[in-house]
Parts: C-alpha cells; sequence; structure tokens
C-alpha cells in the first residue's frame, strides 16, 4: 500500500447527499475481476451519457478539477453497498483524499485500506472547504500533522485515531501487519473458543 | 451489569483490545460471492498465504448468474469468468463451492441461512453489504469490503472499531396486510439513510416476536439502508425450531449445547443502549418509496411529497433530485403511480413466504397489459418448495415469468435488466438511481403490494386485494 503523508491537490466540490456506491460504479462494470484501471468507469452514468460522450457539466470533467486530487462531497458518501471497486475506481482517477459531513461505513473502511484519507468534517468547515474547491483552489493535506490548510492559511483539524493514521502514514499492510503482531493471540482466542463451545467445529 | 445482545456477541469475539477503541475481533464464518472475492484471493496469492480456515467459508455464484437458460454455460463471457474463477479459487483453496448446478445455489443471504451455516453466537461477513440480514438470527453478521475479505480469509479476524447501539422499539401488533418489509421501510424513512451510522441495531417488541425467521431476516436485512451495518434480532424458540435439522446446524448432544448457550444471548433486562427509537405499526399502512434513496419512503396511500414542506434545505434538494430522477410530480397520489415492471425476489423478499403472499394476490388474477413481471426465487430450495406448492403455475398463470435464483434485478449485474425510463414496482432493497438499469425507477415494497401493483398496472395497496382494507 502507498503511504500517504502529504497531498497538495485541487479539490473537487460534489455536494450532494447520498452519493452511493452505484452511482461511483455502477453494477455492471462490476463483473470485472481486476482492481487497477477501474477509473474509466468512476461516477460513469455522471460522466458519460448514453452515447459515451462525457458530459459536459459534471464536475469531474470539467478544468480544472478533472485534475482533482481531493473530493470535497456532500454527507453520507459512499453509501449503499460494499463493493470496493467503488474507492479503487475513485483511487485509479487520482484522488487520495475525500472530505464529506459523512461517510456510508463499509466505503470509509475500504478507503483506508487503500492508502485513501476519509476526513469526517463539521458543517462549518465543509461549507468553507467547499468554496475553496468551487474556486479552484489546491488544499494542503498532512497527515503528520492531522491537518487540512485551506488557501487563506487557516487550518482544519483531521480526526483520526492512531492505528489507522500510522497505517496509512506507513503504508503498512492490514494483512500482514496482523499476521505479524497477532498470529499468537489467534491461536489461543481459537483454543478456548473450541474448549467453550465444542458443538462449534464439530 | 446488564449487557446488550451486541454487547454479548462483540464481547465474545474480541481477540485483543487495541489503542483507540479499536479491537482484533474474530470471525467464525464468511460468505463469499463472485463479485467481491477475487481480488481477495489474487491478493493471497501474491502473498503467498493460504486459507487459515477454509471450513469457515461458504461460497455461492449468484450476483451476476443469468436466471434463465441455466442448462447452458453463462452468455456473459465476463460473468461466466468471474464464476469460473470463484470455483477455482474455491477448489485452490479448499473451501466448499455451491455451483449455478449444485441445489444448495441461491442468493448467499438466503443459502447461509438455510444450510444452517448462519447460527446464533456467530460472527459472519460477507461481501455485500446486506449480510445484516443473518442477524436475524442473533448473528453478529455485517458486509465487508474485498480487502477485509482478505483479511478474514488469511487470518480470521478483523480489526473493527465497537459500534454503538440503537434500540429500535417496534410497539404493537401489526395489521392484517402489512408486512415486514412495511416495518423497516417505516423504521428507514424515520431514521433516515445515514440515521443509524456507527450504531448496532436490534430490533426488539411483541410485533418482531411474532414475525417467522423469513419476517425477520428482511427486516435485518435493511439496516444498512439506514446507515448501520448491523440490525440484530434475539434468538427465540422461532428461531431454534427454524435452524433445528438443517444441514450445518449442531446435531443431538450438540444441538442441546448450542441451544443452552444461544438462549444467553438476548439483552440482559436493563440493559442501556446508546439511542433508542419508538415505533408504533399498530396503524402501520403498507409502505413505498418514491425517491432514489430508500428512507424516501410514504404511505401506499398517501402522496408524493413536496419539497416546499421538507424540514430542511438539505432534504428538500434531495427531495427535488430524486423526484426529477423519478419523474413525478409533488402532490400527487402514489396510488396513481404507473408501473411496467414487477420484481419479486433478493435477498429482502425472495423467500418461500413472500412467494406465497404475492402468489395469494396472483391467484385467478393476471398481470396488466405492458406489465413485465419477474419472480426470481432467492434459492433452489425456496424455488422448489414453491413448485412443491403450485406457486409456480400460479404466477406463469398471471403472466409472470418464474426465473431460476439469484440476485437478478436487485443488481441488474446479469441480463436482467430494465431500459432507461421503465417504472419497476421491486421488492428488494435499493432504489437507487441506476440500480436496475441506467435510467430506470424502482420503487421499494413488499410482495403483497409488488403482487397487486403487477395487476392493477400501478402501485396499489395490497389490502384491496386481501380483503382487509
Ligand atoms: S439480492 Fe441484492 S442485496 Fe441481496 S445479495 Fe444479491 S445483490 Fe446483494
Amino acid at each position: 500500500m502507498q503511504p500517504f503523508t502529504t497531498l497538495t491537490a485541487i479539490a473537487a466540490p460534489l455536494d450532494e447527499a447520498d452519493i452511493d456506491t452505484d452511482i461511483i460504479y455502477p453494477a455492471r462494470f462490476l463483473t470485472i475481476t481486476e482492481k487497477k484501471g477501474l477509473g474509466r468507469y468512476a461516477f460513469h452514468d455522471r460522466r458519460y451519457d448514453g452515447q459515451g460522450r462525457e458530459v459536459a457539466d459534471f464536475i469531474l470533467n470539467r478544468d480544472p478539477w478533472r485534475h482533482a486530487g481531493i473530493l470535497v462531497a456532500g454527507p453520507n458518501f459512499g453509501c449503499g453497498s460494499s463493493r470496493e471497486q467503488a474507492p479503487w475506481a475513485i483511487l485509479d482517477l487520482g484522488i487520495r483524499c475525500i472530505i464529506a459531513p459523512s461517510f456510508g461505513e463499509i466505503f470509509r473502511g475500504n478507503c483506508y485500506r487503500n492508502g485513501m484519507l476519509p476526513v469526517t468534517v463539521g458543517e462549518a468547515d465543509h461549507a468553507a472547504l467547499l468554496s475553496d474547491a468551487s474556486a479552484g483552489a489546491s488544499l494542503q493535506v498532512d497527515l503528520t500533522a492531522r491537518t487540512i490548510t485551506r488557501p487563506d492559511g487557516s487550518e482544519i483539524t483531521i480526526l483520526i485515531d492512531d492505528g489507522k493514521r500510522d497505517a496509512l502514514l506507513n503504508g503498512w499492510d492490514e494483512v500482514m501487519g496482523i499476521l505479524n503482531l497477532y498470529a499468537g493471540a489467534i491461536d489461543r482466542y481459537e483454543q478456548e473458543r473450541r474448549r467453550r463451545l465444542p458443538w462449534l467445529t464439530r | 451489569m446488564p449487557s446488550t445482545l451486541y454487547d454479548k456477541l462483540w464481547r465474545s469475539h474480541v481477540v485483543v483490545e487495541e489503542a483507540g477503541g479499536v479491537s482484533l475481533v474474530y470471525i467464525d464464518r464468511a460468505m463469499l460471492h463472485e463479485v467481491s472475492s477475487p481480488q481477495a484471493f489474487a491478493a493471497l496469492r501474491e502473498k503467498g498465504l493460504q486459507v487459515r480456515h477454509p471450513a469457515a467459508f461458504l461460497a455461492v455464484a449468484d450476483h451476476s448468474v443469468p436466471t434463465r437458460g441455466r442448462d447452458r454455460p453463462i452468455a456473459d463471457p465476463q460473468a461466466r469468468a468471474q464464476v469460473e474463477l470463484l470455483q477455482k479459487n474455491a477448489t485452490d483453496f479448499g473451501i466448499d463451492m455451491i455451483g449455478l448446478d449444485d441445489r444448495r445455489q441461491g442468493i448467499v443471504h438466503v443459502t447461509g441461512p438455510e444450510q444452517g451455516f448462519t447460527l446464533p453466537g456467530l460472527t459472519l461477513v460477507c461481501g455485500d453489504s446486506h449480510t445484516a440480514t443473518h442477524g436475524a438470527f442473533g448473528t453478529l453478521a455485517f458486509g465487508i469490503g474485498s480487502g477485509e475479505c482478505e483479511s478474514v480469509l488469511a487470518t480470521q479476524v478483523l480489526r473493527l472499531t465497537k459500534a454503538k447501539t440503537l434500540r429500535v422499539n417496534v410497539h404493537g401488533d401489526l395489521p392484517p396486510g402489512v408486512e415486514a418489509k412495511d416495518i423497516i421501510l417505516a423504521v428507514v424513512g424515520k431514521l433516515g439513510s445515514n440515521g443509524a451510522i456507527g450504531h448496532a441495531i436490534e430490533y426488539c417488541g411483541p410485533a418482531i416476536r411474532a414475525l417467522s425467521m423469513e419476517g425477520r431476516m428482511t427486516l435485518c436485512n435493511m439496516s444498512i439502508e439506514a446507515g448501520s451495518r448491523t440490525g440484530l434480532v434475539a434468538p427465540d424458540d422461532t428461531t431454534f425450531a427454524w435452524l433445528k435439522g438443517r444441514p450445518l446446524a449442531p446435531k443431538d448432544a450438540d444441538w442441546d449445547a448450542a441451544v443452552t448457550y444461544w438462549r444467553t444471548l438476548p439483552s440482559d433486562d436493563g440493559a442501556v443502549f446508546d439511542r433508542e427509537i419508538d415505533i408504533d405499526v399498530t396503524k402501520l399502512v403498507p409502505q413505498v418509496s418514491w425517491g432514489t434513496s430508500p428512507d424516501q419512503v410514504v404511505d401506499v396511500t398517501g402522496r408524493v411529497p413536496d419539497p416546499a414542506h421538507a424540514v430542511d434545505t438539505e432534504t428538500a434538494a434531495k427531495m427535488v433530485k430524486a423526484l426529477s430522477y423519478m419523474g413525478l410530480t409533488p402532490g400527487m397520489p402514489v396510488r396513481d403511480i404507473a408501473i411496467d415492471h414487477v420484481f419479486i425476489g433478493s435477498c429482502t423478499n425472495g423467500r418461500i413466504e413472500d412467494l406465497r403472499i404475492a402468489a395469494r394476490i396472483l391467484k385467478d388474477r393476471h398481470v396488466a397489459d405492458g406489465v413485465q413481471a419477474l419472480v426470481v426465487p432467492g434459492s433452489k430450495a425456496v424455488k422448489q418448495q414453491a413448485e412443491g406448492e403450485g406457486l409456480d403455475a400460479i404466477f406463469r398463470a398471471a403472466g409472470f415469468d418464474w426465473r431460476e435464483p439469484g440476485c437478478s434485478l436487485c443488481v441488474a449485474m446479469n441480463d436482467d435488466r430494465l431500459p432507461p425510463g421503465a417504472r419497476c414496482a421491486s421488492t428488494s432493497n435499493r432504489n437507487f438511481e441506476g440500480r436496475q438499469g441506467q435510467g430506470a425507477r424502482t420503487h421499494l415494497m413488499g410482495p403483497a403490494m409488488a403482487a397487486a401493483s403487477a395487476i392493477a398496472g400501478q402501485i396499489t395497496d395490497p389490502r384491496d386485494f386481501l380483503g382487509e382494507a
């Protein structure tokens, strides 16, 4: 996993509530078994019309936002299905940080695992960041310092638990990390569980 | 200290508590399907990892499978490759695979319980957000992404933050002609699509106790539509009677030991929940969604709401957007909405009881001109049972297509897909834009209403046909 430390990039405003994972990655592309190269399907039915032409006024089709590395989204972003194709596709577009008032929970968890930073912000900060994004400005995200710096120099704090932050900063692989740290603990748990609930594994 | 069901399930699965409220949680069982597992297996191969306990997994092909022509290979090459890859991964890693020709085949959340793979007191995950369905058994069950699938395959644990608890107190008895689907649509409408984020829901009250397991599964299934990954119903005699004798359920003395344990699971008297909401179902009317988010629901006797009367501007904006996608006018009676497609199926309402109630309405009747109607049983077992009861004949005579089990029009990944502008009365769980096909419009409802609407060609109160209005 690519470490996430700092990111300075154009932020695209997508202020719409309940952008679900079907909008982010339509189901008909789910038969693809790869996880790379999915960016062309991201927001597909918003980005392209029925003939496959770009929809001119969709934010990610407009300059400068087609080069965005950050998304300032609306509440409950990524709600709906558990498909990890949603964060993979966004990542493949070059967007590694999503800022929103709230997230679909499964989507949010999926972001962390892919070296992406979901940031939950309060109403006032959200409004401020949306206006920065709408102006086509860049934001500076510094996970080490836990801050998002706005164009006017003011800072917004990134609330994130230490474990998730460490993993992102170091680009740790979740599975290898668990095996390295906890193989013994998992063995002990399983022995104890078999002793207490023998019917479970017979 | 008195504990909630969720607390007990959580506590009994914590392997290690890390800092910051994160725990390593043991996962007893997982279901795999063709869409969310390939990348997980690819990662295992890349890292040279093994599956820790192959017996803890059950693989089922359901999402992208065709619902007809099942005697032939899958026509769509990509879908066929996906199902074949699931088979290959299962074989290579020693996992039990339920393929298309297996008599156990069905939608993961229908097959798992049927096989007794789902049991009270366990943790169970699947790469599908409706995994909370299994919570109907008092199982801590939730949907995960492909990356988490990889974790469970290799380590049998997940790093999780404990959820807050939310008790939904359902008061009163359910009136005739009103179903579990109506309760959950009303609950989602009340909580809002993000109202239960970060919470594990427990559904309580006499109306819940009175529900069959099928009804409880319908209820828990849609917890995610309120933002919650987990929905629970405490196990009781209804649960045990339903599970007893299932192929993978414990047998004999093991069964007795299991039941003894399961009886300790329900929330203790005096257990404290972080939040509670109350809903009285005594006067509940069948519910139907009008918009593009499952919380946009109304009484079937009501009207399409007007954004001008929304509680706040954010809600109003959502409503305007939904009305435009759905092509509806505020204030119009819901029962004036004409539909041209009907879908009865999915892991929400593709079980035997759902087919029975729909068939009861369809008997000796016929779908309206111009309506295309599809019934897709949730599993082969459901299909077989329904055929044994003669339900397939009723559906067919009424003009429905009787199909093979799969997710079908719930997710429109196979060739069951609606054309742009189509309007569907659907028993599935999501009415998102494009969910049933690009530009298609979905109205969520229970199977009785779907059947009634098929006959009338417009959204219809099922009680008109059940003689119970
Ligand atoms: S029927 Fe729909 S919700 Fe259920 S498992 Fe299939 S796709 Fe998911």
